[in-house]
């Protein structure tokens, strides 16, 4: 059967950004990003397993300023995916689906991932 | 051109008969990673100057040893789930998806085996 060529959906260009749709393609975009930070995580754990000087190198390059900048990113990403990911489970038990409620429920994950972020990057990154 | 319907031609092939499961392995390692992922967050907090001794010392801790562990599981196990939907979503062509999505589960269990070994090392290690 020929396939007809029709529009696939969904054409997210033609839509206006709404705070649903920011953050649902933002929840991946951190998940991905945290996916990366696994990488940096595991090179560290390793480096601690190669003994006392190698980690003294890794801890030098991972402490330096960029990776610290790095970190306040990370930061983020963690606790908007951890925010963000619990809205979503609260979702997947039907509750919170009204309107105003994923609406309101959205702006407290923005609000407490940019507090909870801030916090511990100015507590323990920086 | 073919008689069938757009419906039977859908009814056909139906579904993969799978998409569950993965589902749920992913609402289970997410509920799993919010205490895990708190705790990694307060641990690291925990060792301000991240230097050797206090690194291993805690590592050496049976408890922070298994929890380490536990973390790794569950996060590799939540990371592979997740970005091989992103694949799935943006990556088309068929065989460069599949090809991209084998090479991304490799990657994940060697990622997910290379750091728990060097937790258990540093956990069953002697001296610091």
């Amino acid at each position: 059967m020929d396939r007809v060529e029709r529009p696939l959906s969904p054409h997210l260009q033609v839509y206006r950004p709404q705070i649903t749709s920011v953050l649902s393609i933002l929840h991946r975009a951190t998940g991905a990003v945290l996916s990366l930070g696994v990488l940096i995580l595991t090179y560290w754990l390793i480096s601690i397993a190669s003994g006392e000087a190698a980690y003294a190198d890794v801890r030098a390059l991972l402490g330096g300023g960029f990776f610290r900048l790095l970190y306040v990113g990370w930061c983020f990403c963690f606790f908007y995916h951890l925010a963000n990911g619990i809205r979503h489970l609260v979702w997947d038990v039907g509750i919170g689906l009204e309107r105003g409620q994923y609406q309101l429920s959205g702006w407290l994950v923005v609000g407490f991932a940019l507090l909870a972020s801030a916090i511990y990057s100015l507590a323990v990154i920086l | 051109m073919s008689l069938v319907s757009p419906l039977s031609r859908v009814l056909g092939l139906g579904s993969a008969k799978e998409g569950a499961e993965h589902w749920w392995a992913q609402r289970l390692t997410a509920v799993a990673l919010i205490p895990l992922g708190l705790w990694f967050a307060f641990a690291i907090a925990g060792l301000p100057d991240l230097s050797y001794g206090s690194v291993v010392t805690f590592i050496r801790v049976p408890m922070n040893g298994i929890l380490l562990v536990l973390t790794l599981v569950t996060l590799s196990y939540h990371s592979q789930l997740g970005v091989q939907v992103i694949v799935e979503d943006y990556v088309h062509g068929a065989s460069v998806k599949v090809v991209t999505i084998v090479v991304l589960s490799f990657a994940h269990v060697a990622v997910a085996v290379a750091g728990i070994f060097a937790v258990m090392k540093v956990a069953f290690g002697a001296g610091v």
